[in-house]
């Protein structure tokens, strides 16, 4: 069974941190990986750069130039993640734009992906609709899952085809916005985390977008499976460095 | 072959609307209903109306005497330079104003690079009444100061692009990031025939306007419809898929894209894409894109801000590809000399962009007998900066 599949079978909130490979340096990766699964981390996602990330506010943009800076690309984070199998149970996920993905090979990323051990992938501008005609056999074969986000805007009905096409977690995006922009949620996100428990789908979601502590992280949990932090995650990793990843999850849970 | 784009937005195998889920309402609700809104009779009714009497048109299909004397062909210049704001891209801002105002829409953002598509959507927001934000790369809002001005005066707010290389793209990337942050009461008007679907589609229609007065106007001055080439520059690609479009299936009409090659094609500062982009997405669209092997999509470089731009409208991607279209690259050197060349032979000082396609005339031999139309897509008042520097005037 996939990971991300057994590790949402699991009766508990869900914590997954986002963060972008080679920030705040190129090869700290592996370590940033292993030290959010020994603090109690459930999933990961690892930023794959992009030089013009649409969805992104500035501070994983900026975490993505340093990243390119530093000469992080597709070829050197998989060669970074060849072992890390050996030492890391927890479901990994990637999360990149398509492009990039378009120029390794879609079928050749896939492959590689699951050669390593990677559970499965979000790419924000590959829509659902893409994905069902041309590359869900592909994501198929290679046991890896694909998840898709909705926002509040999104239509129920959507949001049922969404369902159907995925099968491990949805994306719930908090709110109108590209990453980091929000602090704290009212009684809009309320409503909209409400109206999607209501529709019993058969995915689990999983809140992003304004998750920052502890405070956050609960209101957003109290409907949903789960809840992804990566901008407040970014900011703790360009003020403290990797070092005090302690600190970070120790804040949350 | 069809040019035309295709149910599911794509020209071959280029467009389509990749784009995250933040996105999907908005840019469906326009596939959905941009088609209907633009054949209702009041739309086309007050779009012609105002394309009458505050743009000027039908702007003038001028025969160059002496530069068709120079070069021993026939010259016909499209003056869209002569529109109200100086370019081509009011056509599109009137039309996408129009439609915006028709979804309920009570705030327009765009993206602008050398500024030409700001002051039309700034000037079409005044015309209207609706709050306008502009997004321009930190840098073209250096070298395009006097369009900076106008749309400010005309009340728009002009916020830098910072990120990047603070150029077209960057702009164009902090406008879709604005539309994720504003789902509901914005509609974003996209300049260029780049974007999502139904963009390509919906800025070629507004903008075909170009070739359905030169089918006529020509008709009027030539006893034909058809001429034998048009010609215009590409960056985003809006002036030339407004030229080609009533063109492109009648095969006897040669199409010519122009590109900017900046120092050169080989030279790493160029932005002339159908040479060195690969298939790639950028801005929603698959197109041909100027990218890194891993995908990082790379700066481009032209002395024209309007040409600056990594990527290429999917229509003129298709139109690369499939060899309906023929690609020429002028430098920076070549098209400042052609501006000037125009200038002195016709009395028209025309914008860097359009003089790109200009310097056409030197790189292929046209018959004596050919009818060849260029698209001259601006005025060159927003550049004088740019030629006194060059010239040292």
């Amino acid at each position: 069974m996939n990971r991300i599949t057994q590790k949402l079978q699991e009766d508990k909130k869900i914590l997954s941190i986002y963060f972008s490979a080679g920030y705040p340096n190129l090869n700290d990766t592996v370590q940033i990986i292993q030290d959010l699964e020994k603090n109690g981390v459930d999933l990961i996602e690892i930023g794959l750069p992009f030089s013009d990330p649409l969805a992104d506010g500035p501070t994983i943009q900026a975490s993505s130039t340093t990243a390119l800076h530093n000469g992080m690309t597709t070829q050197i984070l998989f060669d970074q993640l060849k072992n890390i199998r050996e030492s890391v149970k927890i479901p990994l996920i990637i999360m990149g734009y398509f492009n990039p993905m378009l120029q390794y090979g879609v079928e050749a990323f896939c492959a590689k992906c699951a050669e390593i051990g990677i559970d499965g992938l979000i790419i924000p501008d590959l829509p659902v609709d893409v994905y069902a005609d041309e590359y869900k056999a592909i994501f198929e074969k290679y046991g890896l899952i694909n998840v898709f986000l909705i926002t509040p805007q999104t239509s129920d009905e959507r949001i049922r085809f969404i369902d159907s096409v995925s099968n491990g977690f949805i994306y719930m995006v908090s709110s109108a916005s590209v990453t980091g922009s929000q602090s704290g949620f009212g009684d809009v996100q309320e409503n909209y985390f409400e109206r999607i428990a209501n529709l019993n789908l058969k995915n689990p979601q999983i809140v992003g977008f304004g998750i920052s502590n502890k405070e956050t992280f609960n209101q957003a949990t109290k409907y949903a499976k789960g809840a992804i932090i990566g901008s407040a995650f970014i900011k703790h990793l360009s003020e403290k460095g990797s070092g005090k990843i302690e600190e970070f999850v120790g804040e949350i849970r | 072959m069809s040019f035309n784009v295709n149910e599911k937005g794509y020209y071959g195998e280029f467009g389509g609307a990749y784009i995250p889920e933040m996105l999907y309402p908005n840019v469906e609700e326009l596939r959905q209903k941009y088609l209907s809104i633009m054949d209702e009779p009041d739309f086309k009714a007050e779009f012609n109306q105002l394309l009458k009497d505050y743009v000027g048109r039908p702007s003038p299909l001028y025969f160059a005497k002496r530069l068709s004397e120079k070069y021993n062909t026939k010259v016909y210049l499209k003056r869209e330079d002569l529109n109200h704001t100086g370019a081509h891209k009011v056509n599109n801002t009137i039309g996408q104003i129009l439609l915006a105002k028709r979804l309920g829409k009570k705030r327009i953002i765009a993206e602008t690079g050398a500024g030409q598509h700001g002051v039309a959507t700034a000037t079409v927001c005044a015309l209207m009444g609706i709050e306008c934000i502009v997004y321009m790369g930190e840098i073209d809002i250096a070298r395009q100061a006097p369009n900076v001005a106008r749309m400010k005066m005309l009340g728009a707010e002009v916020r830098p692009a910072l990120s990047g290389s603070r150029t077209l793209k960057d702009a164009t990337n902090e406008a879709i990031r604005d539309w994720i942050n504003n789902p509901v009461d914005t509609h974003y008007i996209i300049g260029s025939a780049i974007g999502p679907h139904p963009y390509p589609d919906m800025v070629t229609r507004f903008q075909s306007i170009i070739s359905e007065e030169i089918k006529w106007q020509l008709k009027e001055k030539e006893g034909r419809e058809n001429p034998d080439y048009v010609v215009a520059c590409i960056g985003g690609g809006s002036n030339a898929a407004g030229t080609y479009y009533h063109f492109l299936h009648e095969p006897q009409v040669g199409i010519i894209a122009v590109e900017a090659a900046g120092k050169g094609v080989d030279s790493g500062h160029s932005a002339a894409t159908s040479k060195l982009g690969k298939v790639g997405v950028i801005h929603g669209c698959k197109t041909l894109l100027m990218q890194t092997p891993d995908g990082q999509i790379t700066e481009p470089y032209s002395i024209s801000a309007g040409l600056d731009y990594p990527g290429v409208g999917p229509l003129h991607a298709h139109l690369a590809q499939t060899g309906r279209g023929e690609f020429f690259s002028v430098t920076d050197d070549d098209a400042m000399n052609a501006g000037l060349q125009l200038t002195k032979l016709e009395g028209i000082i025309p914008a860097i962009e359009s003089a790109h396609a200009f310097a056409v005339l030197d790189q292929k031999k046209f018959k004596s007998t050919d009818v060849v139309v260029i698209s001259l897509s601006g005025r060159g008042d927003k550049d004088l900066d740019n030629y006194i520097d060059y010239f040292k005037l």
